[in-house]
């Protein structure tokens, strides 16, 4: 094996001897009846991939439109009906069908039987039509477009949703409604499995972090996503059969609507970001050859997240017509939701502390995470006390806040896993000096599209507007002039690693030399992921296991 | 902040709206907004430029060129306590100053000047004790608390008044009150801030504070002839409340002079205190709000009001025990003096009747 | 990360039951697994219904006159015979599961088709309950009227044991709201009724055929565990929708 350079720890097989294992996931059957009907779990996160990034794009097509539409403070380009409908699929796409499933059902999928020891997931089957539900949520979701589109906004604010719209509701509500029940079979298995298939000596705490924080996610996509879905039946009930439950002329409550939404829609955000938490703390570690400092209170800061979670919901209706006294209460405990974040933010920094560090791409966008996160995170502060949120909420300061958090923060996170877990998924390597770039011009373009917000949000400009007056422009032609950037930045990775499929250095096993199960097997690993199931004799995150291991091992084939 | 150095916070606040990276600071409240405002600016400065060091300092320490051994560290409990409790200390400190600046917000003090706002798609109207009705727009004296008492007439609307730093819901169905004190004269944004169909974009309007001489001025010139309670009591003899609500000793309902603000007690042996909110619920939803020692006869008035006609019926009740008839102005609306509880329509600026304060 | 020694206890491929699936260690494994799968998917169920529940707390809670005499127009006398119904299924289901452990193919399909037939015997009771709130005209948002509530004496049946006293326009307005939680609730109930009677006809015709007398007994426990789950909502919906002022 070729040793690493000084500047990186990448680690890969001599070119000219290389191959990619002949028996793999990917070449074990073929045919198009092998992929829709497999039980592996790697070839559903295959799936799932392909499938996410192809939503993604139509939610980014859509994000294109909305900015283009700001250049100018008039509804110009799109009638304001059609711009109503442009963010509103934005918003349903993005969630729905982008960011709850990215992490947990691509990488997870794909990675986590593999890192607790097991063969795959609990419950293959329920895997398979978790996917199947997925693409029939999109495909619903695709002819609603075409039908028309929907514009209540992601949040189906009721009575506008049931009393005052005729667009395509009903159809929009059940295509989420199916898409979150792919959510709870995910979450489902997930939680089953780490339960219940960790491989002998694999204990909790030898877990690797990604793992918990796929569990903590879990948790909250079982147990919040029902509350969704009956949310979404009593909206098409309102509209088809008119009970009254939220029309204040019948007795019911507009409000009651707000308290089941964002019962399940907070939640739905931790569940967004953790496993893109999971991601971070993999890819900090693996690049500055450490375990992840503080390894207990990364863990437990990630179930922490995921409890407290459950009890802010309300902290989106401070302006509602809630008690002030229940806003006092939210706002309280969401000043503690906000720590354990903190603790994982410094954690990462210090992971860092006597390490040896590199820079490849995955650590690049983990750099990126770490500083835009804290930005996102920090504004969700200014948010969760009820003085300032008066002034800021409804307005760019939201959209501001929330795109860092789930863009700056999460997508960041889901490409730096891509990147990190791509050679052990296809058995190459990605090009590192355009895929640098990428990175770097994603992060500028990003900043450049939403810092402005954040000054627009303060001014007082209002969320969800096709027009504004004219003073707000400046600001608005710069996050259009980013978001073209930041474009450019999430197209080149689609290119470059389409390439690479067929034109990728080697891999080999564990190019990043990292600790951790999946990188003890070959790349692409055996439909299998292990011949006999491992034996887990030590800690997580072990590298000075890892070193006596590599010098162990024999040197040539 | 504006106590540690005006000069330069008017520098600064000044330069910052001309080039329109702040919005103008129009109300008492605002530079206490701000003030938290820039203090979590600054706490989220320091936390961003803490981990960036971290991060930067950490990469070029420990690089794989300076650094080519990782040393392994387990943790740190003190640092975790550390950047456990110093968070939390100041995420708690910016709770308490926000549930104080919130409180006062949605708290209206006893003598603010009442004006109703029903919002629906896609505009606002406010309207104004006197009679003075206008859309999208709202005009204000100067130095004077203004209670809005929010509602809307069909989806969720909110009443967003960025310079102000003030903003509330129009919720259907219910009563929303939020209060400010402008203290600076000019025209301001008024936006409709939560998403309520196609034209959520065109509900917006301007907010005009006025010197109060200009205001009375106003008023006197806007004034459609009849003020709120007038309209209210030309509706509560049209829809024949007074077929019950009289002051016969025989009558079915309660007398309702003096019964805002009032404690009632209910049939359901609950005690509350009667405001705007109690008003419009007994008036739409009369079976619940029944007095005790009456029988639950009352029809509902559900689909048979607007919102504004419930606000003009709100109105008059609120007015029933002062002697609004010689009180009542089309012209200007005067504060009562400190203690009052109440503002009253005040004197006609005509010689003809008795001028009663 | 040592390797298993050869030769050790654990199942090499073509050494384990049939059904036992690849990824599985050993059948204990497996059991243990789906097991805890199914408790899982029923707390998920417990959330689905608590959003009812919620929106059924907040309306009775507002308009308790209103729910009172709505809930007089459900017949006692079914709801319980729909009680016992399906507490007696849950015994024969219980009964099942014994048998498939005991390996007793024909005391397994009896008390199956027990089950089935009972659980059919509970659809028909809601949909006589049913048919009879159509006649009535209580279907909220379609077919409503409140007639019933404003005038008690015009519905003879349910005045003899009631005595209602007339509703307020208002208030009878809110028995809508009554019946459509009504519905809403018993009707997800009986959808989760179907998907479990449908089960059970699958079921019948695999045990015919001594698919769970082999040792395999997964499928029948864990289809017992939703069967009870689904009783144990209708314990919880017939106090808070039947009995409401009984107590």
């Amino acid at each position: 094996m070729s040793a690493a350079t000084v500047s990186t720890i990448v680690n890969l097989p001599d070119q000219s001897t290389a191959r990619i294992p002949k028996m793999n996931f990917l070449t074990k059957e073929n045919g198009l009846l092998s992929w829709l009907l497999t039980g592996d779990h790697k070839r559903i996160a295959t799936l799932y991939m392909i499938s996410i990034t192809f939503f993604f794009f139509i939610g980014g097509a859509l994000a294109g439109l909305i900015r283009l539409e700001l250049l100018t403070p008039q509804t110009d380009l799109l009638a304001a009906d059609t711009y109503n409908k442009v963010f509103t699929m934005h918003g349903v796409i993005m969630v729905f069908l982008f960011l709850v499933p990215s992490v947990p059902a691509t990488i997870g999928n794909f990675v986590i039987p593999m890192m607790v020891g097991a063969k795959d997931l609990a419950l293959p089957k329920i895997n398979l039509l978790s996917w199947y539900l997925y693409m029939a949520a999109g495909i619903g979701m695709i002819y609603t477009m075409a039908a028309g589109g929907v514009d209540t906004g992601w949040t189906f604010t009721t009575p506008l949703s049931t009393h005052y719209l005729n667009t395509h509701v009903i159809s929009t509500g059940l295509c989420i409604f199916i898409a979150g029940f792919s959510s709870i079979f995910t979450g489902l298995n997930f939680i089953v499995t780490i339960h219940k298939m960790r491989c002998p000596g694999m204990t909790w705490f030898r877990l690797p972090l990604f793992v918990w924080s796929n569990y903590a996610a879990s948790i909250l996509m079982v147990l919040g996503t029902p509350v969704l879905a009956i949310t979404l039946v009593l909206i098409v009930l309102e509209r088809t059969v008119g009970i009254g439950v939220f029309d204040p002329a019948k007795g019911g409550d507009p409000l009651l609507f707000q308290h089941l939404f964002w019962f399940y829609s907070h939640p739905a955000v931790y569940i967004m970001i953790l496993p893109g938490m999971g991601v971070i703390s993999e890819v900090v570690s693996t690049f500055s050859r450490k375990r992840v400092f503080g390894y207990t209170a990364v863990a437990f800061s990630s179930v922490a997240i995921a409890v407290f979670g459950f009890f802010v919901w309300a902290h989106h209706m401070f302006i509602m017509g809630i008690s002030n006294y229940a806003a006092l209460v939210f706002s309280l405990l969401t000043m503690l939701v906000a720590v354990p974040s903190a603790i994982k933010i410094f954690n990462w920094a210090f992971t860092l502390y006597k390490g040896s560090i590199t820079f490849e791409t995955p650590m690049l966008y983990a750099f990126g995470f770490m500083g835009l996160f804290t930005i996102g995170g920090l504004t969700g502060v200014f948010l969760g006390a009820t003085g300032t949120d008066i002034h800021l909420t409804e307005t760019y300061f939201i959209v501001a806040h929330f795109h860092f958090v789930m863009v700056g923060g999460m997508l960041m996170a889901f490409l730096s896993g891509i990147h990190f877990w791509w050679p052990k998924w296809t058995g190459r390597m990605y090009p590192e000096k355009v895929s640098q770039l990428a990175a770097v011009v994603t992060f500028i373009g990003f900043n450049f599209t939403f810092f402005p917000q954040f000054i627009l949000g303060v001014l007082g400009m209002p969320r969800r507007y096709a027009a504004y007056p004219p003073e707000f422009q400046v600001l608005n032609v710069f996050s259009t002039a980013g978001a073209s950037i930041l474009g450019v930045g999430y197209l080149l990775p689609i290119l470059y690693l389409t390439w690479s499929l067929k034109y990728g250095e080697i891999a080999g096993d564990n190019p990043w030399q990292a600790t951790g199960l999946e990188w003890q097997t070959q790349s692409p690993p055996l439909t299998e992921n292990f011949i006999e199931i491992p034996i887990m004799d030590h800690e997580a995150y072990d590298y000075e296991w890892l070193e006596a291991q590599q010098r162990k091992e024999v040197a040539s084939v | 902040m504006n106590h540690i150095s005006p000069v330069l916070w008017q520098f600064l606040v000044k330069w910052m709206t001309n080039f329109s990276l702040f919005p103008p600071e129009a109300s008492k409240i605002a530079p206490e907004m701000d003030a938290l405002f820039f203090f979590m600016v600054l706490v989220s400065l320091i936390g961003l430029t803490l981990v960036v060091l971290l991060l930067v300092a950490f990469s070029l320490l420990y690089n794989k060129r300076r650094h080519p051994v990782a040393i392994q560290i387990e943790g740190s409990t003190l640092l975790e306590a550390t950047w456990t409790i110093i968070p939390l200390g100041l995420f708690l400190i910016m709770f308490v100053w926000g549930a104080l600046l919130y409180f006062r917000i949605y708290t209206p003090p006893a003598n603010a000047m009442n004006i109703y706002v029903v919002g629906k798609q896609w505009m606002w109207k406010c309207e104004h004790p006197g009679g003075q009705h206008e859309i999208n727009s709202l005009h204000i004296p100067i130095n004077q608390p203004v209670q809005l008492t929010i509602i809307s007439q069909d989806v969720f609307h909110s009443f967003s008044i960025p310079a102000f730093r003030v903003k509330r819901e129009a919720i259907p169905g219910r009563y929303s009150t939020m209060w400010f004190e402008a203290n600076q004269v000019g025209t301001f944004h008024l936006f409709c801030t939560q998403y309520c169909g196609t034209n959520h974009s065109q509900m917006i309007g301007e907010v005009v504070v006025m010197t109060p001489d200009d205001f009375k001025q106003w008023l006197a010139s806007s004034t459609s002839g009849n003020s709120l309670a007038q309209n209210g009591e030309r509706l509560f003899s049209s829809l024949s409340c007074t077929a019950c609500h009289n002051t016969r000793p025989d009558a079915r309902g309660p007398n309702l002079t003096s019964v805002y603000g009032s404690h009632l007690t209910l049939s359901s042996g609950q005690t509350i205190t009667v405001d705007d909110e109690y008003l419009r619920s007994a008036i739409l939803n009369p079976s619940q709000h029944i007095t005790q020692g009456y029988a639950p006869i009352m029809p509902t008035y559900q689909g048979q009001i607007s919102e504004d006609g419930v606000i003009a019926l709100v109105e008059y009740l609120k007015h029933l025990d002062s002697d609004y008839r010689i009180q009542q102005t089309t012209n200007t609306t005067e504060l009562l003096p400190e203690g009052e509880g109440r503002t009253a329509p005040a004197a006609k600026a005509a010689p003809a009747g008795e001028v009663k304060q | 990360m040592a390797h298993e020694p050869a030769g050790s206890a654990q199942s090499h491929h073509g050494e384990h039951p049939p059904y036992q699936r690849h990824h599985f260690e050993s059948v204990e494994q497996q059991f243990d697994t789906t097991n805890f799968a199914m408790w899982l998917f029923l707390l998920t169920e417990v959330m689905f219904f608590g959003g009812l529940f919620m929106a059924y707390l907040l309306m009775r809670n507002w308009y308790y006159p209103a729910f009172v005499e709505a809930s007089h127009q459900l017949n006692i006398g079914w709801g319980t015979a729909n009680t016992a119904v399906l507490i007696i299924s849950s015994f024969t289901m219980a009964m099942s599961v014994y048998s498939a452990e005991m390996k007793r193919r024909g005391a397994l399909v009896m008390f199956l088709v027990i089950t089935f037939i009972l659980g059919l015997a509970f659809l028909g009771i809601k949909s006589i309950e049913y048919h009879e709130k159509w006649e009535k005209f209580h279907i909220p948002g379609i077919r409503y009227s409140t007639s019933a509530f404003t005038n008690p004496q015009s519905d003879p049946e349910v005045y003899k044991e009631y005595h209602d006293k007339p509703l307020p326009p208002d208030m009878a307005s809110k028995t809508e709201l009554y019946f459509f939680l009504y519905f809403a609730m018993t009707g997800m109930h009986a959808l989760h009724m179907i998907i479990g009677i449908a089960i059970l006809g699958f079921m019948i015709y695999k045990a015919k055929n001594g698919a769970y007398t082999t040792g395999h007994v997964t499928f029948v426990e864990n289809f017992g565990l939703y069967w009870h789950f689904v009783d144990i909502i209708w314990i919880f919906l017939f106090p808070l929708l039947y009995l409401i002022s009984r107590y």
